[in-house]
């Protein structure tokens, strides 16, 4: 299936990527950090501020009106792009971070007792590790984590053992930040469910990058952010099944989320409003939408398939270099390339290849356990979006060799 | 020679240099040209912790004067630490303490200089004069 536009035409959607660094023109291959945006997000955030802001659910006036009524459709907007049952199911946070803590503390305050266990991976982000821990910390329970052997890929095996009847919560991402390591989420989640066990997904690298069905997966709650699929950033998504929700007490209180409030009691709102607390994030929420219709029209397994052939340029370009070691060899991957090149600081790899224009990501990657696990102090990352080119790859390569040579 | 000296010969060392890639080579030389860092000073007391690199600092005070060895798991940021070990190495606490860094900005490193870049550059020069003044107000007391 091909792209309803040419490269040509896309790159040209993304006015940042015809800029130059330090007089080079730019190859962003940073797109797992945050993505550009295309004009389309842009010019509706612009028009949005100049005809059409005013505070959502509040007045009775036209424009208040005119604005949440486009809030509302950026939530279908969304619930219809990971397939959500209900647009109750979605709710607007800041970003995934703010997704899974809400989660972890709001789910958690209702269902996680002293000795009670919660699964995540070991190749999990610092966003689904951390809220975890801290409400571990608060309730005396466990912290278990899954195994991945060296490919990247998650030790089912390891998992089903795991599960228990102190089992609250299964916590896992969708697609490693690192690795790009596509997990068998669908899997996971039936396996949980066989024991009633509700799972979260950290989609936030996985939603740009194709079709996500969270009816497919089945999963409990799924997370991710606006600014990773060609939204604005300060704008996230959680989706969580209606009867938990229902279930679990808002996490933060104020406008908006409430009923009726008295200072003897104060009753909440419905969904989604009950955990939206304070003025939204309107204008993120409807230039997210629109970053998702702009994929929509792209037509995303003709985004994923481009990915997926600039990814396997990428590996077989850099697995060429002399001792090139790559992390992550996933039989199912997104377009992440992780790699060091011989005995090589990363730090030096990046700094060079930032002078020749090219913006990698050099360090931990916000994953210091997944580090730990092959005994690195980091590597360098590749995250390679649909508009890059075949061009741009091949800089990469020349770079990296380049690199190489100079700190051999 | 004065550390003023000293930072304008740099200055001109790099200024020959035509571009980004001579620079970094040089520096990369510079960091090769460290002396070996003794293998009992590679410990906690004396890493400065980088986000990206890490930087270890050892400081000895002989006779007024503070020697600096330093080593870096990066090959740049070991040449930079070279830089500021050459300039500050051999120097007394008052040379330390009273001296503008200004050759960093000339010679193109500015922009290490940031602390959200947090390769340590700061962080060193920073460790250097807290070294210094600790020796100074140790050398005024005995």
């Amino acid at each position: 299936m091909p792209l309803a536009k040419s490269i040509e035409a896309i790159r040209a959607d993304f006015p940042i990527l015809a800029t130059t660094v330090h007089g080079k023109p730019l190859v962003y291959l940073d797109n797992g950090a945050t993505t550009q945006k295309p004009l389309q997000v842009i010019r509706t955030l612009d028009e949005l501020y100049r005809t059409a802001n005013a505070n959502v659910h509040r007045g009775v006036h036209r424009l208040s009106d005119l604005v949440s009524d486009r809030y509302e459709a950026a939530r279908e907007t969304v619930r219809a792009f990971i397939n959500a049952p209900k647009r109750e199911e979605v709710i607007f946070t800041a970003n995934t971070t703010a997704s899974i803590n809400a989660v972890a503390f709001s789910f958690g305050e209702r269902f996680v007792g002293e000795g009670d266990e919660i699964i995540i991976s070991g190749m999990e982000h610092h966003a689904n590790i951390v809220p975890w821990q801290m409400l571990c910390e608060r309730k005396g329970s466990k912290l278990r984590v899954i195994p991945f052997s060296d490919e990247g890929v998650l030790d089912l095996d390891a998992y089903r053992t795991m599960i228990n009847g102190r089992t609250r919560i299964v916590a896992v991402t969708h697609v490693s930040n690192v690795l790009g390591t596509v997990n068998p989420v669908k899997e996971i989640v039936s396996e949980a469910h066989r024991h009633g066990i509700p799972v979260l997904v950290d989609g936030a690298q996985s939603v740009q990058h194709g079709t996500v069905d969270v009816t497919d997966i089945g999963c409990d709650f799924y997370v991710f952010s606006g600014h990773k699929v060609y939204g604005p950033n300060g704008i996230g998504v959680l989706y969580g099944r209606e009867k938990l929700l229902n279930e679990m007490p808002p996490y933060q209180g104020g406008g908006d989320m409430v009923a009726n409030v008295t200072f003897e009691k104060t009753t909440y709102n419905v969904l989604p409003f009950k955990f939206e607390a304070g003025t939204a994030n309107f204008t993120g929420a409807i230039g997210m939408a629109s970053a998702l219709d702009y994929l929509t029209g792209l037509g995303r397994e003709a985004v994923a398939e481009r990915e997926q052939a600039l990814l396997a340029q990428a590996t077989a370009g850099l697995s060429a270099i002399d001792g090139m070691r790559i992390y992550g060899t996933a039989p199912h991957k997104v377009s992440v390339v992780s790699f060091l090149p011989g005995k090589i600081h990363q730090y030096d790899a990046g700094m060079i290849l930032d002078k020749m224009g090219i913006a990698v990501r050099t360090g931990t990657h916000c994953a210091q356990p997944l580090m730990e696990r092959y005994g690195i102090s980091g590597n360098i990352r590749a995250s390679i979006a649909f508009y890059n080119t075949e061009e741009e790859i091949e800089a990469l390569v020349n770079g990296v060799r380049k690199a190489t040579e100079m700190l051999a | 020679m004065t550390i003023y000296e000293l930072q304008e010969q740099i200055i001109e060392e790099f200024a020959q240099f035509g571009d980004w890639m001579e620079r970094y080579e040089y520096l990369i030389e510079m960091g090769r040209e460290l002396p070996p860092f003794d293998e009992t000073h590679r410990i906690p007391d004396f890493l400065i912790e980088g986000c990206q690199s890490k930087v270890w600092l050892y400081p000895s005070f002989d006779d007024g004067v503070i020697t600096f060895e330093a080593d870096s798991d990066a090959l740049i940021t070991r040449g930079i630490v070279a830089l500021l070990v050459k300039v500050f190495s051999g120097r007394t606490p008052d040379e330390i303490l009273g001296t503008d860094l200004y050759f960093i900005d000339r010679i193109g490193l500015k922009e290490n200089l940031s602390p959200t870049r947090s390769n340590g550059l700061l962080a060193m020069i920073k460790q250097m004069r807290l070294y210094a003044l600790a020796y100074k107000s140790k050398a005024e007391q005995s």
